[in-house]
């Protein structure tokens, strides 16, 4: 007897639900999220993409998405996010959902159980991780695990920020509840940024003590026991006027690598991260922030040797993954816009229908 | 002191400094006068080899590695061990 054993079909199928498919000036992860995963060669993957708005350029990317699905703004609640999930999942059968948005995270850990209930894996931290490490929280967490963490003032009204400033001094880092950082050298432009800032993400805004110094940002992927099973540290080279890395570079450097291992220890953390860190001219390695998701340059891990998402999938499926040793540093990325075409029909379907 | 192990530099005078994410290009003597140190030859070797291959005064060279070696250091490109 013969048998045969092709390539395609020893590949494990998967539906993977993926969102912040918004690749945009200040990108969200999912389009690169997914990259990486098409690109592991133990997966043939059916990806649906999750959307909030009908014009997130993830949804026409046909080659890459090939079914998306809008589902609620978080602000909808979760009974309406689970009631949207369940639609889907009886139409897709998701085998995983990677949630790739600061604002939803909350949300989507909160249903961990019933999507698990459902069949659906998710591979996220747990509530006490996530807040713990919440922007309005971080100098608390850097005290209490002995990380260098800029000082910060929570503002709940504009009268407060002269006392932050007098406080902390100019240049002052004024930053939104979720995203957006603006750095501000006056009171005028403080309290401009104050206003801008609670209009988009609402109170509390953090005023942040200004370090100088090199950005460098750590792509994590922990177990949930306490083990890092990805590190790739990167240097930003272009640095759009919102801050985000339009090109950089991974960097091989035993202090970053040693940072995350002690982050990873302190917090157990479950699924992927970022630690955005400025190391100051004396070799200095503040942390910035901590972002309880992928970052949108993950597909550079996979790039480097150590595909992240790819193994998150592995982990959230109960597979066995031992930690990452190697990667190549000098692997660069280099991000560029790209217009593309699309078909009014297609516009109207996702905005009327909520599927494309 | 010494060129840093880990440093990687091409023929064309390109160094990337893989700790930091840095990189410069040097000229084709400067890609010379690292090719040596890479060979961990001493300061006078490098002096001889250049002096024997270039038009060059020794004393004048010697002056220009000396400021070549300090951009070096300032570029975080030295071992100070």
């Amino acid at each position: 007897m013969k048998t045969e054993t092709t390539n395609t079909s020893t590949r494990r199928k998967l539906v993977i639900a993926v969102t912040g498919l918004n690749a945009i000036d200040s990108p969200g992860p999912g389009v690169a999220v997914l990259r990486a995963i098409r690109e592991c060669p133990d997966f043939d993957v059916r990806i649906i993409g999750l959307s909030y708005e009908p014009l997130e350029p993830g949804i026409y990317m046909h080659d890459l998405v090939d079914k998306a699905y809008q589902i609620p703004y978080p602000p909808a609640g979760t009974e309406n996010l689970l009631h949207r999930l369940k639609y889907i999942h009886e139409q897709e059968k998701i085998d995983l959902i990677i949630p790739n948005f600061d604002a939803e995270l909350f949300s989507f850990i909160k249903l961990s159980d019933d999507l698990n209930n459902m069949g659906i894996h998710t591979f996220l931290p747990d509530l006490g991780q996530f807040e713990a490490r919440h922007k309005t929280m971080l100098f608390k967490f850097g005290k209490k695990h002995k990380f260098l963490i800029p000082e910060d003032r929570l503002i709940h009204q504009i009268s407060d920020l002269t006392k932050a400033a007098d406080e902390l001094d100019y240049p002052l880092v004024i930053k939104g509840k979720y995203y957006d950082a603006i750095i501000v050298n006056s009171k005028d432009d403080a309290q401009k940024a104050f206003l801008q800032l609670q209009a988009k993400w609402g109170l509390p805004i953090i005023a942040q003590q200004f370090i100088k110094g090199t950005e460098i940002n750590i792509a994590i992927l922990g177990d949930g026991k306490g083990n890092a099973i990805s590190i790739i540290p990167m240097r930003k080279l272009f640095i759009t006027d919102k801050g985000k890395a339009w090109a950089g570079i991974t960097i091989e450097e035993s202090s970053f690598i040693d940072l995350a291992h002690q982050f990873i220890t302190a917090t157990k953390w479950r699924g992927g991260c970022e630690l955005e860190v400025m190391q100051t001219n004396d070799g200095k390695a503040y942390i910035m922030e901590v972002n309880p998701r992928f970052p949108a340059w993950i597909y550079l891990t996979a790039a480097a040797g150590q595909n992240q998402p790819a193994t998150l999938v592995k982990m959230a499926l109960g597979e066995k993954v031992e930690p990452f040793k190697d990667y190549v540093a000098g692997k660069m990325f280099i991000r560029y816009s790209w217009d593309m075409i699309v078909e009014v029909g297609e516009f109207q379907k996702i905005s009327g229908m909520g599927e494309l | 002191m010494r060129f840093k192990r880990n440093i990687a530099t091409s023929e064309a005078g390109f160094i990337f400094n893989p700790a930091s994410g840095d990189s410069f290009s040097s000229n084709p003597i400067g890609s010379e006068i690292l090719t040596q140190l890479k060979e961990d030859k001493s300061r006078q070797e490098i002096i001889e080899v250049i002096a024997s291959r270039y038009d060059v005064e020794k004393n004048q060279f010697e002056r220009d590695l000396e400021d070549f070696m300090s951009q070096l250091r300032d570029y975080n490109l030295l071992d100070e061990n």
